[in-house]
This record gives C-alpha cells, structure tokens and sequence, in this order.
C-alpha cells in the first residue's frame, strides 16, 4: 500500500506520519511537496500537523486554498481514505470536506500531553482494530482544538454514526467532546489527537498504530476483491 | 566620506555621541587610531555594536580562557555557531545555550520567542536538524503582579514559537526568587543531530564568491540589541523598547528546512545566521574567519521599511535572516533551493582579498573599515575584583541548622516550593513530542530522545542552583557542572560536554567579578575532573534592576549526554512494589542555600554545601556501570528538599509508596541538600550485583504498593502521607500562584 | 485606489474563549460594568478599484478571509489617493 504524506510550507509532522506509515506499519509512504503532488497514484492520503502557514488568519485557512485540495477532494470523491490529525483536520474543514469549524482551546492555551479517547465507531476503515468503546491513550498537542458545529450539524453526526473519536476528559471545550469524525462516507477521517505519535513503544505507546493497521487491512480487503 | 549622512564624524566625537551607542572615549580613540581617522556615524555603529560586550566579551574573554574545551570526541568548540561533538557512526550532536534576558523583561512573549529563533538559527546554520529545545527561567516572587506577567508571556512566547517550528521542547528549569523580581533571566538551548559531512562553517571564503542574504526583510526593529544586551535595565530601557524584536517562527520553519536543503548543494561556501549585531557581526565575522575581506552594496538589502539608512540597515536586529557565501556564477542554483519555499536569496556583496569591510549606499562608500578590526580588535578588559563583604560574613557564620518539629507539614510546604513544585503547567504547553524521538518527556532529571536509525539515545538537561553560587561561587560552580551530569547519569547517560549560560550583574563592580571569576574557576575544575569539556557558550551580563540590585550569580549548564543502548534509559520515578531503595552517599547536615533555609528564614546565608569532586566522579561511574548493567529500576539524583523531596517526587508517577527507615538526625536525614547523592529502586534481584557495583549506597526501604510515603527513626513513625495527597500539592502548587489574585 | 476596511467577529453563539478571557481580565481590573468582550479581527486590504469591488470583496471573505461556519464579516470601502 502507498501513503502520500502532503506537505505544507509550516507543516511539522509530515516526518513522523511518514515514519508511521513506513517504519511503523511497514508501508510505502512518500512525503509529496503541495506545489508538486501528483496524488493519482496513491492509495491513502496523510494530511500531517504542524503550523501550515503559520496558522496565520485561521489554522489550516491558507492551505486550504492551495491547488492540491482539488486533488484531495478527487481521492475523497473517489473513496481513497484520507487522514488529516491535527493541523490536518483544520484543513479539512477549512475546505469543507469535514463539517464543523476549529476554535482556539477554552483555556487559551496550547496544550501537550496524552489523553484517553474513546474509540465511538470501530466500523470505519480507520478503526476496525480497536473495540467499540476501547479508551486508548494518544497524544494531543494543539492551541486551536476546540471543535465546534451547530446543533444540528451535532445531531446529523451523531445520525451517521461520524463521531470516531470522544475526549474521556474533554481538555478543549469540543462539542460533545469529539476528538475525531468523518465525513458521511466514512473514508475521511479528521482528528486533533496524533496517532503517529503513539506507534512504538519506547516513544510512548502503540495505541495509534492499530489506526494505520486498520487503513492497511481495508485497503488489502479491498483489493482482494478488486484482485 | 559621504555626505549623505545626518551626523558628521566632527559631531559624534565632539558631542560624545559615540557614548549613548556605548563606546567608551578610550575605545573611540583607538577606533580613531585604527582608522587613522574619525569614524562616521555607519562605522562609529558598527563598531559599537561588535565591541559590544555580547559580541566581543571585552569583560569575559578572561574568564573564558579558563574553561576546558577539548576532548578526542569535541569536533567543534566554541568560536563556531555552536559546538560540536561526536557521538559515533558518523554522527554529532551540536548544541548550544543562549540568553534573551533583556529583551524578555521588556517584552517577555517577543523576548522570549526571538530567543528560541535566535538559537535554533546558531544550531541549523551548522548544518544540522534541531531536534531539541530546552530552557532555563528565572523569575521573582510570583507574589507580583509585574512577574506574574513575565512568566507567563515568557512560557508563552517560548510554546508560540518552539511549538510553530516543530522543535521539541523536552525540558528545562524554572526557578523562583526574589533575586529576579526585577530582572528575569531567559535561557534557551538547542540541540541538533549531524551527519559529520554535512557540517558547515560561517566563512566567507574564496576570493570573488558572491554574498547573499536571505529571509527576512530589514526593518527598523532591534536596533542596538546587542549594546541593549550590554547594558543595566533601568527606567529608560522601558522607553526603548521599540528595539524589541517581533519573531516570525513560520518563516522560521521555512528557513530550517531551506537551509538543510542547501547545505546539501556544493555551490555553499559559508552559512551564518544575522544574530546579535545582525548584518555587520555576520558578515564581519564570516570574512575574518576566512581571513578574507567583503564589499556589500545596501541597495540591495531586502528592506521592510522605507529610507533606511546605513547605520540602520547594519545595526537592526530583524529576525530570521541568513547570511550566504556561494560560488560566483552559481547563484541562481542556490536561489532556486530557497525559492521551493518561497525564500528569495539576493546577492548582497562579494569576498575580497583585502581584509576591509567596505559598505556601498546609493554610490557612495559608507564605510571602509579593516575586517579583524570589528571581529578580533574588540578591547580585553581585566577588571577588578573585591572579595564581596557579604561572602567573608557568611564564611565566618556557624553552620546553620534549621528548627524542624512536623516533618510531614514541612515536607508538604518543600512540596508546594514553586521552585520544586511541579512545573507540568510550564510544560504543557510545551509540543515535547513532535518529530517523535522524546523517550523522557518534561519532568524526570534529563530529557531523553532516541536518535532514529540507530539504538543509540542522547540525554539532556539544564542546571544552575544560583543560591548555592551566591553563598559561594566556587564551589557552587562545581556544583553547577555536577549536578548536570548527575542528571544525564540517572538518565543512563555518559555526559559528553556542556554549553554555559553565564549570567551575572555588572562586571565593572568588583564584587561582581568576583562572582563571575570564581564561578568560571569551580566550572571548570569540575568539567576538567567529569570529563565534559565547553563546548559552546553565551555570556549576559549587566543583569541589574532599578537600584543596582545584582541577581545571583547565575551560569547555567546545559549538559548532553550519550547512551549508548536504549535499554540503559531510566528514569526517576518508581517502578513497583517490592523494589529496594538506596541512597547513594552520606548525608551531612548542610542548609546553606538550601531550599529549607529559605522557606523558613526567607533569605539565604551561611556557608554552601561542600563538594568533593573525587567523590562526585566516581560515584558517577558506578551508578552508571549499575545503570548499564540493568541493575537499577529507577534513578533520581538528591537535589532542592533533599532526601523527602526526591523520595515524593519518585513515587508520584506511579503512584506507589515506600517504607523508609532512617538514622540519625531527621532534619538532616530528611531535608539537607548534601551534594553527591542519589536515590535509585531496584529489583531484589540484583540486590547482590548492585551492591557490589555501587559502594556507597546503603538500603534505606522499600517500595510499597498502598500509596503511602511512610519514613521510621527505629521503630518510629515519624512522617507519614498518601502519595496522592503529597502529589496533589506538588502539582497544584504553581497553578495556584499563576491564578490567585495578587 | 481602495482601502477595504473588513471586520470579521465571530458569529453570535458561537462561544469565543478569547473573549472571555479578556472579559474576565477587565473584570479582575475592576471594571465592573464589562458586560461582554468579544474578540474579532480587523483586515485592510489595499485594491485597485473595480465596478465589481463588492462582489470580489464578498468572495474574499467567503473564500479565505472569514470561516462561514463560525464567523461574519462586515466591510466599508474607501478611497485613497
């Protein structure tokens, strides 16, 4: 399987989700310049954190605006899994891929450390490794995510089932205490905790690494059938 | 000379201007002389700002001599953007410590920020990826509001920009003291990682090669930063702080990843990053290293804001600037890197063969000075010394021993110290993990991170306990060096080297160089007997408030060690129950300094604690022979509180207890900060095998699984308290100095 | 020549952290009759003068300069020489 990893002027976790799809999962993985990308031959796409832009005028605003989200809308019309965590989610609301917008945490402040998640539905092809209502433990690092819809957005989400992830403890002010959703289709996924920090070990944990192994196992079934 | 300048050479001489830039007359007169004219008002800046003691160290040069800098495995000592040193496989870790203090007391979010650019830029602009930020902070009383303020925009300014660039920051210290209530200190340390063949140096070398400038643009902001820097902070640095610089970390962010790109490109000659003194210590120094000379036509310089005028150009202190000497003819090559990155490189001047620094502006030569004149001619000052009155007074006091009667309600208010409180509020907001190396994040003795690819991690910490060096600054200077190094020993590492962060009040005081002299001398007999030679360094000076008041004397360590496997990395809190405890090291009743004197007398005094070298080195060799051998479970060296501090704070983690038994004196046992000395668990397994490798370390107890801290005397309990209880006060302490309502 | 003088708030109940932490603040400084801070941006953008400027200027501010989701703009144009 074949991971592109986009790179935004200001990203500062394409690496590591690089690292976790190639040395973690064991996967073909490419860090893919967002002048430059040609996506067409990807079977995942990895939006990765960082400061794209320097979060100037809102985070994830700017390259949302670049050329490469047209290529990014194609995959997620075509049902390619796409994966924004963190500064990758505020793009992918910022084009509207995902609904919802991101506001800055209700402490103001940027914020570092693990949290306990709630894994809310493990039937999509990013979680079908974990247990429906697993808590696992996954870094957060970010000063911009409080997730916020209106209620009705809320309750469409709670309908098809969109909400992947929750905050046991909401460190942020999210609504409903999302920390992760997808689109309808269930083949976008944006969260604010990073699971490319917590696939070893000896950095942490491994509870992220059954989120790339899920992607994994759908695109293998997949292909079976193709194949 | 050009008649386009405002202030002729005739004013500036006779009107003294030259001393509100901080030249002294004897200094204006050898500029004279070396000129064998006047200088105008560009050339009187721009040696102003390199004779300045931040980029001279006309005061510490002295000093500076006297610290050990080599070793077989230093590729890079001082001199350079930052040092080097080997750590096998063809790798190096290249590290450096960098003071913002002044800007940061007048504006502590842009001063500190601009404080994490300016070192990241000293450790990338050698070539190498910044893995790791660390800090050093000192603040006043949190009991003032003014303070307050400081250390939260200080802590801010340090997330906003080291989170936005992708750095880590891993660790630090923050300590509290009155000391600092008007003068905070802002230390920042850098770490990189290096293959040997991609390290650069700052030369402009090759004759005819081209300079150019990229990142960026020129503004006014920062003008005399450097003499800023040079300077006491009074009532008037208040007004001047428009020369306060804004930080870009975005721009920043493209500049790391640019310049990694082009240090790959064989067109380079020579990288430096526009620092203190901005353009002219950059470009003066990059041709007096090469031994060279270079024009620079300012026309040219990208500038933000209009009419500028040479003097400004050369003196601003914009951020996120590089300085570039590249073959002739291949400009366009390297232009092209940055322009990925929507980076413009421009050339600004070329290498010449006649060692002048020469300045064109609209046509006009606007300064024509000799290169090594600005760089290497900066006077050296050997300044007089006074034993302090103070000092002879607390040598001559009778050993200090405090009245403790509830040692429980004493431990809880150590706890509740802010200077051992924890500081998980500071380093929250701190990205600690991002490029996903950090094995030991904030809050254990060192830092750890793996390097990726091999099975080898680098251990990390910055150190300085001031109050030991104001009572005495020779052996608090040893202390300084060793304490660091415990902490790299506890991690599992072998301490390679260290950069210094010396802070001090003004060295034209006597009793104030003093402080400085004997501190450098205890630094470096510790560093010459623990093997860990300087390697990289920053001097700040003149760090006194309204009234004159001095801060302690304050020369940080920033220590980087090497493990060797990732098996050995251990840390300070306790594995299980059932695990034996050890101290490692007698225990003297020794309070001077200590963080019990000061909570109990609100002031310190009286002799420092001793240190004896021999001691401290070879305990660090068996401790960590015991390490690597897998012998220790856990490991944490005996600091601020003493043995009941390290014991809590070793329990908290995993929330575990410990019965402990102790003799003797329980004030002393309990609370006295006697150097040399750790605290480790381990498995009753090894007990044999630990025994026989460590010698001085005696089985005080065992680790308990009830949550409960319970030390006896004999039979007797004499403290007793849920972990969770003394884990509550430790970490809620700071939060509630930060919100209460002054 | 146009001076484009954008205001962007965030829209009424969508909950601005920001602002309250100022509001608290202002508070704490005694000023007891602080009701309500809500914290926007404020943007000038200097453009060459256009019969369409209002449309290009809404389309701006639903395409990058303002987050439909949680914010409104409002804008006033003026001429400069």
């Amino acid at each position: 399987m074949k991971f592109a990893v986009v790179v935004f002027p200001g990203s500062n976790c394409d690496r590591d989700m690089y690292f976790a799809a190639k040395d973690a999962l064991g996967e073909e993985a490419d860090l893919v310049w967002y002048q430059e990308a040609d996506l067409s031959d990807y079977d995942a796409i990895l939006l990765p954190g960082g400061f794209s832009y320097g979060d100037y005028l809102r985070s994830g605003a700017i390259a949302a605006t670049s050329q490469v989200t047209e290529q990014i809308r194609a995959a997620a019309e075509a049902g390619k899994p796409i994966l924004g965590v963190c500064n990758g989610f505020q793009v992918l609301l910022e084009t509207g891929l995902l609904p919802g917008a991101m506001l800055s945490n209700v402490n103001q402040k940027f914020m570092c450390h693990y949290e306990t998640l709630i894994v809310e539905n493990n039937e999509t092809m990013f979680t079908s490794h974990y247990e429906k209502k697993e808590k696992i433990s996954i870094p957060i690092a970010h000063g911009d995510g409080n997730y916020y819809c209106d209620e009705e957005t809320y309750q469409t989400l709670l309908e098809n089932d969109q909400i992947a992830f929750t905050y046991e403890n909401n460190p942020n002010g999210s609504v409903g205490d999302i920390a992760g959703i997808t689109n309808e289709a269930g083949n976008v996924l944006g969260m604010m905790p990073h699971p490319e920090r917590a696939v070893e070990k000896l950095i942490g944990n491994e509870d992220g690494l059954r989120l790339f192994q899920s992607i994994l196992t759908h695109w293998r079934n997949n292909h079976a059938i193709n194949a | 000379m050009p008649s386009t300048l405002e202030i002729s050479p005739e004013q500036i001489e006779q009107q003294r201007l030259y001393r509100e830039m901080g030249l002294s007359d004897e200094e204006f007169k050898s500029i004279t002389k070396i000129l064998g004219r006047r200088p105008n008002h560009t050339e009187t800046g721009l040696f102003s700002v390199m004779w300045s003691e931040h980029c001279s160290y006309k005061n510490s040069k002295p000093l500076l001599k006297k610290f050990p800098t080599e070793g077989p495995h230093v590729l890079q000592g001082p001199g350079e953007g930052a040092g080097i040193i080997d750590i096998g496989d063809d790798q190096a870790v290249v590290f450096k410590i960098e003071s913002h203090n002044h800007p940061s007391a007048v504006e502590p979010y842009q001063g500190a920020a601009t404080g994490v650019g300016g070192i990241l830029r000293d450790v990338f602009s050698m070539g190498a990826r910044p893995i790791a930020l660390l800090n050093s902070l000192r603040f006043g009383s949190l009991k003032h509001p003014r303070v307050k303020f400081l250390f939260e925009e200080v802590v801010n300014g340090i997330a906003g920009y080291g989170n936005c660039v992708g750095v880590p920051t891993v660790g630090g210290e923050v300590q509290f003291d009155d000391a600092y209530n008007g003068n905070p200190l802002v230390n920042a340390m850098c770490v990189g990682l290096i293959d040997h063949k991609d390290i650069q140096k700052g030369i402009a070398a090759g004759i005819g090669n081209t300079v150019m400038y990229v990142g960026a643009k020129t503004g006014r902001d920062g003008i005399h930063g450097a003499t800023f820097a040079s300077e006491e902070l009074s009532e008037e640095s208040e007004e001047k702080r428009p020369s306060v610089q804004v930080g870009d970390p975005f721009m920043e962010k493209l500049l790391i990843e640019a310049c990694l790109d082009v240090i790959q490109h064989d067109a380079l000659v020579g990288i430096q990053d526009m620092g203190a003194a901005g353009l002219t210590s950059s470009a003066s120094e990059m041709a007096s290293k090469a031994g060279t000379g270079m024009t620079m036509n300012l026309d040219l310089i990208p500038q933000r804001e209009l009419n500028m005028t040479p003097y400004e150009m050369m003196l601003s202190e914009s951020q996120e600037r590089m300085l570039l000497v590249v073959e002739k003819g291949r400009e366009e090559e390297i232009a092209q890197v940055f322009k990925k990155y929507d980076l413009e490189a421009v050339a600004v001047g070329e290498v010449t063969d006649t060692k002048r620094f020469r300045l064109t502006h609209k046509g006009e030569t606007v300064a024509d000075v000799p290169v090594d004149s600005l760089a290497e001619d900066a006077p050296v000052y050997h300044q007089p010394w006074r034993v302090p009155a103070y000092y002879k007074e607390f040598q001559a006091m009778d050993n200090y021993i405090p009245d403790v009667s509830d040692y429980r309600k004493t431990l809880l208010d150590l706890l509740k110290q802010p200077t051992i409180a924890s500081k998980e509020w500071v380093y929250d907001q701190y990205d600690s993990m991002v490029q996903t190396n950090t094995v030991v994040r904030p809050g254990s003795d060192a830092a750890v991170l793996r390097v990726r690819g091999t099975d080898k991690a680098l251990a990390m910490t910055t150190d300085c306990n001031s109050r030991y060096i104001y009572l005495d600054p020779e052996t608090g200077g040893k202390i300084a060096v060793a304490e660091a190094a415990r902490n790299i020993v506890c991690s599992g590492g072998r301490p390679l080297g260290l950069t210094d962060g010396l802070n001090f009040g003004s060295p034209e005081n006597p009793e104030i160089f003093w402080q400085m002299e004997k501190s450098v001398e205890g630094m470096s007999s510790a560093c010459t007997k623990l093997g860990t030679p300087v390697i990289s360094g920053n001097v700040s000076l003149y760090n006194e408030s309204f009234g004159g008041h001095a801060i302690y004397p304050t020369p940080i360590v920033g220590m980087v060690g090497l493990i060797e496997e990732t098996k050995h990395i251990t840390q300070s809190h306790m594995k299980k129950a059932g695990d034996l405890i050890y101290i490692i090291g007698e225990t003297y009743p020794e309070f001077g300094g200590s963080e019990l004197q000061g909570m109990l007398e609100g002031k310190h005094f009286g002799k420092a604690l001793r240190i004896d070298l021999d001691i401290e080195a070879s305990r660090q060799k068996q401790l960590l022979k015991a390490i690597q051998s897998g012998f220790v479970a856990s490991a944490h060296d005996l600091s601020e509180g003493g043995l009941a501090v390290a014991l809590a704070e070793s329990l908290f983690e995993n929330e575990l207890g410990c019965d402990v038994a102790l003799e003797g004196d329980l004030t002393t046992a309990l609370f006295s900060e006697t150097q040399s000395r750790y605290i480790v668990s381990v498995n009753p397994e090894h007990q044999e095998a630990f025994e026989g490798e460590v010698k001085d370390a005696r089985c005080i107890g065992t680790v308990t699984d009830d949550g409960v801290l319970r030390v006896k005397s004999g039979e007797q309990p004499v403290l007793e308290e849920q972990t969770t209880t003394l884990k509550e006060t430790w970490k809620g302490a700071i939060p509630c100095l930060v919100k209460s309502k002054v | 020549m146009r001076k484009v003088k954008i205001h962007i708030t965030l829209k009424e109940g969508v909950l601005d952290p920001q602002g309250k932490a100022v509001q608290n603040s202002l508070r704490s400084l005694e000023y007891d009759n602080v009701n309500e801070v809500r914290v926007g941006k404020y943007m000038e953008v200097m453009m060459e003068d256009t019969a369409d400027i209002e449309k290009q200027i809404d389309r701006m501010c639903d395409q990058l300069l303002a987050n439909p989701v949680i914010e409104d703009y409002s804008y006033t144009i003026e001429e400069v020489v």
